[in-house]
């Protein structure tokens, strides 16, 4: 390419950086605060979507070779298993459970099955975005 | 979970394994892998049957799935569950070694589909019959007759196993649906879905006006599963199937689903005449035309496929006769219709063995001639000894000869269809003589297929010339399956009493609970000789008939009745199907233009009509300011810029403009969200609004300019119209909705979300926990969706349809 965006690649590679760790934290945060599994999925997916942008998709391919259709699909297991837990122990499907924890480093954590539920929430969010985007990016016919 | 929940789901989860194994393995037939797992299962639901003479204790285990349903998935084992549940498994394991011979381990057979479908089919056979819920049972239904179409579709290049498929398809499913509704009407009347809490108040829902619904209903369930008049028409198409398949489902297991659910509804619906007549006429007239039809077929699984369907009506008609025992208030084992109960249970598990049996020979036939058309076969019994050997005991009893278990079992039901002609109740009066007329006629028709499936197979000439291939013995392994059923049919035959104790009385105890009292056991005994008595000389009349009108075939074989091998009901079927086609395109062509605008504008028209009937209907209509809080200014600025944003995009005939508007739009609601304290939905809306952006840039870059489409003005008022109209509804049901909560302070729902949301998912935010805890399904359900939504994409984008091609 002749005119290389230096100052957007630049940019956009801390932007993108800092929008992915913010992503994270509110995935995290979304039990007790505004956030959670939809919300930093959807924001993980803008950041890639502005490396995408800026970047061109092939760059960011070889960077990030998922497949995101498997990503839906790991997703969707994760939450139906998380479900599933409770019924191998005998209460109904998608039962919450949780606890508090003493860890060391982190203090008293909470531990809940909302959590990996949520990071199935997160995953397919995060491959149904990107798929359909680079799907409809890609058709040049 | 319990023992036997793992019983149920194990074939499921070795269903999951099948396709790895198939690939890892490819040198070993993957039946060899399977054929373990029925076993096991057989051997552990064995343990079960009370060998010691002492009566069968009941196990019932339960783990809740949706209890605020009242679904539960609670396995219930009493004699009549284990009679299938050992029926599936040990047959199946015959079944499965079977195929292992029958179904070559070659490159090109998908055997990895085969077995994944039979295990996916007996797990949910076992559920079926180990089930106490209704909507479990419901669930694993409905999966029997999708494994099934899918088995009989295994071969699904040829034409007619796929119509074959997509016939039993269409009548089992559409009786499964009546089914439910049956269900869901019980479920109305005893407030549960048990089936054992059914029948505990059995006595208080007869006088319910549903029962009789209720009842209509899940016949019709039980009636297109077991292949009765006229639903079976389903049945000899399914015969495409692979033979194996034809053994296990199509005569031990699942056309036997319907009989179990009759035999189960019997304490809840017996003793009713309705039930009573439907039953018992339904199955007399199905015994009598499938073995009218059996004589017609000139192939041999044609033959078995009718022959099947009139047994079915036998045991089917037995359970109805029996019923009766009910009307009396103290069932007890001298009451005279306990007999037909008990025939029709001798039968099933005769049946299961004699046509399990010869649905194997049928196979090998097949598989070592070539051919399965009677016409082109003959004189096998010197080339195919061992094969012929194990027709004979299968036929001999099937046609009810002496020494074979048919035979006892066919006394019985003469003897019960006799004792229901002399039953004063019911209205049977005279008419109660039909039922030993039929009978004997059907079984002189049973008497002569059979006949002809012995004669014109293994004696006559044999013409190699016809055959494709040259006829011999089938290899060990295909002959051990149908020589243990062909033993068992000799066993049971002269000891018909090991029987008795151990099986057929803990069945008969959980067709009729109150059969005796608390601490008594019911006594079985099956006798060959029971005297010269009207039973023996209807048997002699059988074979001294059939025998007329076989040796006189020719004499009837060129008739128009003889020829015609497809059943005329059929014609229903076919035409009913086309007519269905043609009339939901008719309607899909005025309502599906493939134009976005016209869908909103069906929505939006539905929506107003619908919401401004129920505000017009409940009165609900108010508009009230006077609670009103003061609105900030800058709120005016607010709702003005989003007014005029709206209003403006109609006009712009830039796309990008339009594309910006309405992020505009988008962000501005956000703003309202932040105005009003939901940073969660701010969140969301603004970021679902970027990515929206985005996506919507990415698409408008590949469609055409935008061109001023020019519109009809009445398009246009339309348009305008319905816009106007959801404006107007949404805003007044707003205001409606703020008047009336002054006026009748509710509880909002919130408020338990505020109260639960940390004691009960541990989480503050309450909208996170409402959607991962609260309402978790909803979100998974949602979720899918959106996978969906996404491979259709891909699906759309990267296959297109090439020029011309039709998608």
């Amino acid at each position: 390419m002749k005119n290389t965006p230096v100052q957007l690649h630049v940019i956009t590679r801390i932007v993108a950086f800092i929008i992915l760790a913010f992503s994270i934290f509110l995935f995290f945060a979304g039990h007790n605060n505004p956030g959670g599994g939809f919300i930093g999925g959807l924001m993980t997916a803008s950041a890639l979507v502005l490396l995408f942008l800026s970047f061109d998709i092939k760059t960011i391919k070889k960077v990030l070779p998922f497949n995101y259709a498997k990503i839906i699909a790991s997703g969707l297991l994760l939450a139906v298993l998380t479900g599933m837990v409770g019924m191998f122990l005998g209460r109904p499907f998608l039962k919450q459970f949780f606890k508090y924890y003493e860890f060391p480093i982190l203090g008293e954590t909470e531990l809940t099955t909302a959590l990996p539920f949520d990071l199935g929430i997160y995953l397919v969010v995060v491959g149904f975005t990107l798929l359909v985007i680079l799907t409809v990016a890609e058709d040049d016919s | 979970m319990s023992m036997l929940h793992f019983v149920t789901l194990a074939p499921f989860i070795m269903a999951i394994f099948v396709p790895i194994i198939y690939k890892k393995f490819r040198h070993l037939h993957t039946g060899w892998f399977i054929l373990p797992l029925p076993l096991i299962l057989f051997i552990y639901l064995f343990q079960y049957l009370p060998l010691d003479g002492a009566p069968m204790e009941t196990v019932s285990h339960s783990v809740s799935w949706v209890p605020s349903l009242d679904i539960n998935f609670t396995v219930y084992l009493d004699g009549l569950s284990l009679l299938f549940a050992l029926l599936i498994t040990g047959i199946g394991t015959l079944v499965v070694l079977y195929s292992i011979y029958y179904i070559a381990n070659k490159k090109e057979e998908p055997l990895n589909n085969f077995y994944v479908y039979l295990m996916m089919f007996m797990g949910a056979m076992l559920g079926v019959v180990l089930s106490d819920n209704l909507i479990v049972l419901y669930v694993f239904w409905e999966i029997t007759s999708l494994a099934s179409s899918l088995l009989i579709a295994y071969w699904f290049h040829k034409e007619k196993s796929r119509y074959g498929a997509q016939k039993s398809m269409l009548i089992t499913v559409t009786g499964g649906f009546s089914m439910l509704a049956g269900f869901t009407l019980l479920y109305l009347m005893a407030d549960t879905f048990s089936i054992r809490g059914i029948i505990a108040v059995a006595d208080v829902i007869v006088t319910s006006p549903l029962f009789i619904p209720a009842m209509l209903l899940i016949l019709l369930g039980a009636f297109t599963k077991s292949a009765q008049f006229p639903f079976h028409i389903w049945l000899p198409d399914a015969m495409e199937a692979p033979t194996p398949v034809s053994a296990y489902l199509h005569s031990a297991t699942m056309v036997k689903a319907g009989i179990y659910l009759v035999a189960r509804m019997t304490p809840v619906f017996g003793g009713q005449a309705e039930w009573f007549w439907i039953i018992s006429s339904f199955g007399l007239f199905t015994l009598l035309w499938g073995s009218v039809s059996a004589v017609r077929q000139k192939d041999l699984k044609g033959i078995l496929a009718f022959s099947t369907v009139s047994q079915l009506g036998l045991i089917m008609s037995l359970l109805g006769l029996g019923s009766a025992a009910y009307h009396y208030d103290i069932i007890d084992g001298t009451s005279l219709p306990v007999v037909a109960i008990l025939a029709a249970v001798f039968h099933l598990i005769n049946h299961a063995t004699f046509k399990g049996s010869l649905f194997m020979v049928v196979g090998i036939i097949d598989h070592e001639t070539g051919t399965r058309d009677i016409r082109k076969l003959g004189g096998l019994m010197t080339i195919m000894p061992i094969t012929f050997t194990v027709s004979l005991i299968g036929i001999a009893s099937m046609a009810g000869l002496p020494p074979f278990n048919g035979f006892l079992s066919k006394e019985m039901f003469f003897t019960g269809t006799l004792n229901s002609a002399t039953l004063d109740v019911f209205n049977v009066g005279n008419l109660g003589v039909i039922f030993p007329i039929v009978a004997w006629i059907a079984s002189v028709f049973t008497f002569i297929y059979c006949m002809i499936m012995l004669f014109k197979t293994f004696t006559g000439k044999h013409q190699p010339e016809k055959l494709d291939k040259a006829a011999h013995e089938a290899p060990i392994g295909l002959l051990i399956s149908p020589i243990i059923l062909a033993s068992l049919v000799i066993v049971f035959g002269l000891f018909p009493n090991l029987l008795s104790y151990t099986i057929i009385e803990p069945v008969m105890q959980s067709i009729m609970p109150g059969l005796t009292a608390s601490g008594e056991q019911f006594y079985v005994n099956i006798y060959h000789w029971h005297g010269f008595n009207t039973e023996l000389f209807m048997t002699m009349g059988v074979i001294f008939f059939g025998s007329l009108l076989f040796l006189n075939q020719k004499k009837w074989q060129e008739t128009a009745f003889y020829l015609r091998e497809r059943d005329p009901l059929n014609w229903f079927y076919d035409n009913g199907l086309t007519g269905l086609i043609n009339g939901s395109s008719v309607v899909n062509n005025v309502q599906m233009t493939g134009r976005l605008r016209d869908y909103f504008s069906y929505m939006f028209i539905f929506l107003i009509a619908i919401v401004s009937f129920m505000l017009w209907q409940s009165n609900a209509l108010t508009v009230d300011f006077t609670n009103t809080t003061e609105i900030p200014s800058y709120m005016y600025l607010v709702s003005l810029s989003l007014i005029l944003c709206t209003i403006v995009i109609p006009f712009v005939s830039k796309r990008i403009s339009a594309i910006v508007l309405m992020g505009v739009v988008g962000f501005l609601v956000a703003l309202l969200f932040v105005v009003f304290r939901a940073p969660d939905l701010a969140l969301t809306q603004l970021l679902v609004e970027t990515v929206m952006v985005v996506l919507f840039l990415l698409v408008f870059y590949h469609l055409p300019e935008l061109r001023k489409e020019t519109f009809k003005p009445v398009f246009r008022l339309s348009n305008l119209i319905i816009s106007i109209g959801v404006g107007l509804v949404v805003t007044l049901t707003a205001l409606s909705v703020h008047a009336y909560s002054y006026e009748n302070p509710i509880s909002p729902i919130s408020d338990f979300f505020v109260e639960n949301s940390y004691a009960l998912a541990g989480g503050n935010n309450i909208v996170n926990v409402i959607l991962v805890d609260f309402r978790g399904l909803d979100t998974l359900l949602e979720v899918l969706v959106l996978g969906i939504v996404a491979l259709g994409v891909v699906v759309l984008i990267k296959f297109k349809a090439r020029k011309g091609e039709d998608v």
